[in-house]
């Protein structure tokens, strides 16, 4: 890594944002960054962090200046080996990003989910019951990993056997962008094995005759990507469409339960799914962070990051910035909460979004059918991840309607 | 896609619009450079007026270019896609032309305003190791971007240009560098193209792109019957006529809320139901997220997204209100 001196007007903090401390409760981190100025120099890591809304979203559209190639996690492809073989999307630029994405963003367009709408709102309602049955229980392995999991692994077409390594790929993944710390080393032992099965997952003659996956191999039958490329366009459908969802889920999950009156207003306009979701999105952000490679001098807020260096952008901290967002963290079905970044922005911006919103949507939609009250029935934990705010407990009563 | 031929397109044929309807604006830009290029050929360089990014796009795009006329007409986007501020189109005078590129040509100038719609892109570059480009006259513009894309992506490509003659054939300066990679063929030189001794034998590993007149893709088709079919990618012209902008309000009928909104030209639909207090969801605003899909219950949108195909278009059953617009009087939304 290239290390410079920061300049010396530039802010400059030696808080660790994936310290245990800091991922158990970023918001005063966020806070303080935001406050420090449009652009902060991370002593720790020796880069620079744009916290603000302004700063995150101009350089999440901005791809010239602000590199994916390079990864977007802390480690530099510049200098360093990646640990799997790069994405060809989220750790792509153009031109060689284009085709990917084009095929992606088809494979889990509009037409492809119509066609599964009926069949999650089945699969949730039927979830609902199961739970409901219980009474009490942890929302997270019963229902917000529950549903992703009875839904997506068979949208995209993988086999039943093995579907357990898909949450700890997904998390080590998460915890790969980060630093080499604790999370990450922990992920270390199990890289091989879980890499391995995920990749056979991504196979042709593995894959369901229909599904995502199959769409895609379609795709590569077409030209549209060469058949060496599709089933690592498979793999970040696995990579990224699993834990994300799971988090996002348990975020208006925990936040209607902690919000009755909210609760009560979705139950009363169930049109409001969609509007629950994405502000859900917004005030916890799954994704916390990601980041970029400057690719030449850029000047932002009067500071100027240098060529080949590492910015992390906090959308979190975008997320709940005053400067755009009135009384920023207040979880309220009366906003309008259009133009987060959680699911970033530009030509990076989540392409699995509509699937992320058909899951939640199907999801609440059954829950303000059968459920009068969700009660938090006991203390709640966080999961701790480089990336993604997560929980790991969320103890609930269900009280049928 | 460009307007209205090439040097060997019959007179007065304009490329084939998807869906119905033409563009309303998605965007004012100004005209900020205007150049002859060639004979009978201009390009215009357009930017946002205040100097803001405009949507990013991949080679083989097209935009909707909205006349003071209320004339739209598309062109293929011909500039370098790493400037995130400016748009360059080339656009050739029609002989027998209905005024849009005699109105380009003669009147308009540097400092005006023009309506721009998309991009969208039908003629995609998709990855592979060799590229063999075939341009007719002013199709040319579609795959200069993608010689500059094959470049960086250090592919191996040709590029067999013809033309009536040199003087009429805009951008040999530009394709001067790439030396030997350029065969530049004035027909008044060179007479008629040899497609099949550009094309060589059929090769897994190469894909064919061809951007011209109906004569040369029907040539194109002919000469490549061995390749994997697969292999040739084309832009069509066909003779039809892009339908004039739609400069009137139209009626948004909200099914589910009851209400009714009018939504004026200069506004979205997306805002018009907004200020009646229906929140729809939304991101990009620009028609490429997804975010703002609508079910459409009644009435024919007019298309502005760069999401739907064409079969999805003509589908009719679900359209991006950030952008999209109405083709008639009114449109019953799930809203
Ligand atoms: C609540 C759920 C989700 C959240 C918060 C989320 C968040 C994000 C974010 C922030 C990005 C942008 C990354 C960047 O700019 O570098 C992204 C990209 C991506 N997401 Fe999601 N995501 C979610 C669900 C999904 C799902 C369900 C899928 C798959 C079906 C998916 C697949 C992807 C892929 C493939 C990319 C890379 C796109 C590209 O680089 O062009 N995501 N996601
Ligand atoms: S808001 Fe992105 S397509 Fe309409």
């Amino acid at each position: 890594m290239t290390s410079t001196a920061a300049p010396a007007h530039l802010p400059t903090t030696a808080a660790d944002p994936f310290a245990h401390e800091a991922l158990e409760d970023p918001l005063p981190l966020h806070r303080e960054l935001r406050e420090a100025g449009p652009v902060v120099h991370l002593e720790r890591y020796d880069v620079f962090a744009l916290a603000r809304y302004a700063e995150v979203r101009a350089a999440l559209v901005d791809w010239q200046d602000f590199s994916s190639g390079a990864g977007v996690g802390l480690s530099n492809f510049r200098y360093e080996k990646p640990w799997r073989p790069p994405s060809l999307l989220l750790e792509a630029d153009p031109p060689r990003h284009d085709a990917p994405r084009r095929v992606l963003s088809k494979v889990l367009g509009p037409r492809a989910l119509h066609r599964l709408r009926e069949r999650w709102a089945a699969d949730a309602e039927a979830l609902v019951d199961e739970v409901l049955d219980r009474g009490e229980f942890d929302a997270v392995p019963h229902l917000t990993e529950a549903f992703p999991l009875r839904v997506f692994p068979d949208a995209v077409g993988i086999p039943q056997e093995g579907r357990e390594n898909l949450l700890p790929y997904g998390n080590h993944a998460f915890n790969a962008f980060g630093p080499d710390n604790d999370l990450t080393r922990a992920g270390a032992p199990r890289v091989a094995e879980l890499s391995a099965w995920v990749a056979a997952q991504c196979a042709r003659d593995v894959l369901a005759p229909e599904g995502f996956g199959a769409d895609i191999w379609a795709q590569a039958d077409r030209g549209e990507i060469t058949p060496e490329q599709a089933p690592l366009v498979v793999r970040s459908l696995l990579t990224a469409g699993v834990d994300t969802t799971v988090h996002g889920l348990s975020a208006v999950l925990y936040a209607l339960a902690t919000h009755p009156a909210e609760w009560e207003r979705l139950r009363a306009q169930p049109a409001l799914a969609r509007v629950a979701f994405d502000e859900a999105v917004r005030w916890e952000s799954p994704v916390q962070t990601f980041f970029r490679t400057a690719t030449r001098d850029v000047a932002v807020g009067g500071t100027v990051i240098p060529d080949g260096r590492k910015i992390l952008m906090f959308l979190a901290a975008a997320n709940r910035d005053p400067r755009r967002w009135a009384d920023p963290d207040r979880f309220d079905l009366t906003r309008d909460p259009s133009g987060h970044v959680g699911f970033g922005f530009g030509i990076h911006q989540c392409v699995g979004q509509h699937v992320a919103r058909l899951e939640a949507g199907s999801l609440l939609t059954a829950l303000t059918r059968r459920v009068a009250r969700i009660e938090l029935a006991g203390p709640t934990t966080r999961h701790h991840n480089n990336t993604l705010r997560a929980w790991g407990s969320i103890p609930v009563r269900l009280v049928p309607a | 896609m460009s307007d209205a031929g090439t040097l060997l397109a019959p007179p007065g044929t304009a490329p084939a619009v998807p869906g119905r309807g033409a563009s309303t604006t998605v965007a004012t830009l100004e005209v900020v450079g205007k150049a002859t290029v060639a004979e009978d050929v201009v390009a215009l360089t357009l930017a946002d007026p205040d100097g803001r990014r405009l949507p990013d796009w991949t080679p083989g795009a097209h935009i909707d270019l909205v006349l003071p006329s209320g004339d739209t007409r598309q062109y293929s986007l011909c500039g370098d896609r790493f400037d995130p501020r400016t748009y360059r189109v080339a656009v050739l005078r029609e002989r027998d032309g209905r005024g849009g590129s005699a109105y380009v040509h003669d009147t308009l100038r540097a400092g005006d305003r023009v309506g721009v719609g998309g991009p969208r892109n039908n003629f995609p570059l998709v990855p592979s190791e060799r590229y063999l480009f075939v341009a007719g006259g002013i199709g040319i513009t579609p795959l200069l971007p993608m010689v500059a894309q094959a470049e960086v992506l250090g592919a191996d490509w040709r590029l067999l240009y013809g033309g009536r003659r040199r003087a009429s054939m805009a951008f040999l300066d530009e394709l001067a560098r790439h030396g030997e990679r350029v065969h530049v063929m004035p027909q008044d030189e060179t007479g008629l193209l040899d497609l099949p001794s550009f094309l060589g034998e059929p090769d897994p590993a190469t894909k064919v792109y061809c951007c011209g007149p109906g004569p040369l893709l029907d040539a194109m088709g002919v000469a490549c019957t061995a390749w994997p079919p697969t292999a040739l990618r084309t832009e069509r012209f066909v003779a039809e006529q892009a339908a004039p902008v739609r400069s009137a309000p139209f009626e948004v009928e909200l099914a589910r809320t009851g209400a009714t909104v009018t939504v004026e030209p200069g506004t979205s639909v997306l805002e018009a139901v907004g200020a009646a207090g229906v929140e729809v969801l939304s991101s990009c605003r620009q028609g490429t997220c997804g975010t703002c899909e609508t079910t459409v219950l009644a009435g024919v949108p007019d298309h502005r997204d760069s999401i739907l195909d064409d079969a999805e278009r003509a589908a009719g059953d679900c359209m991006f209100i950030c952008v999209s617009r109405a083709a008639d009087d009114r449109l019953v939304l799930d809203l």
